[in-house]
């Protein structure tokens, strides 16, 4: 049962980060914003919605014991978060990198300090 | 589990996401829109996976994980230079 409970609560986090990050792909003004809202908050929301999946497959695995079918549906969560976790930060940095070498100016920036360097 | 409500909301967040993929004003803009939508397909798969007891929902779901990492370091290297 408190297994439970803690599903529920990873769930409705998971989710209020996931609704976050579709709105800030709407507010925010230039790419840069766009995607430190679009990249981190899904992150963090699939952490915790697929960490729901993996609680509630725990425990249905402990309750049955031995190997029931639910091993592997918790062993294959695991690899998709890790999967998640290392492939969504590693594009995000390509995908900035691309963003300002192709010139897309930051909205409403004085300091440049990167375009400076790239200039001496 | 409500698990196949919460897949209907990260769609319902998929379609507001493709909004800005329409309508981005720059390129790289529709690209961060498409890699925001492709970790949300992940997701929903896992939370599929979990809601109809079907290990192969995942599997699909570490496999697109991979292939569109794959893609989105293609679509920036293009953006970089201009040229493959």
């Amino acid at each position: 049962m408190v297994l439970n409970i803690f599903t529920y609560i990873f769930i409705v986090i998971g989710c209020f980060f996931n609704v976050l990050a579709a709105v800030g792909l709407h507010r925010f003004p230039d790419v840069y914003t766009r995607l430190h809202a679009g990249t981190k908050c899904t992150t963090f929301g699939s952490i915790f919605l697929i960490g729901a999946v993996i609680m509630q497959s725990i425990g249905i695995w402990v309750a049955e014991g031995g190997s029931s079918p639910q091993s592997v549906l918790t062993i294959h969560a695991i690899i998709a978060l890790i999967a998640i976790l290392l492939t969504n930060p590693t594009s995000a940095h390509a995908m900035s990198r691309a963003a300002h070498r192709s010139g897309v100016k930051p909205a409403k920036a004085v300091i440049d300090d990167l375009e400076k360097k790239k200039k001496e | 589990m409500p698990w196949l409500p919460i897949a209907i909301f990260l769609t319902v967040c998929i379609g507001i996401i493709l909004i800005r993929v329409f309508l981005g004003p720059t390129h790289p803009d529709r690209l961060v829109g498409l890699d925001t939508i492709n970790t949300l397909v992940i997701v929903s798969m896992v939370i599929m996976g979990a809601a109809f007891d079907e290990v192969i929902y995942i599997d699909v779901a570490i496999v697109y994980a991979l292939l569109s990492f794959v893609t989105t370091l293609f679509i920036a290297k293009y953006l970089e230079k201009g040229k493959f």
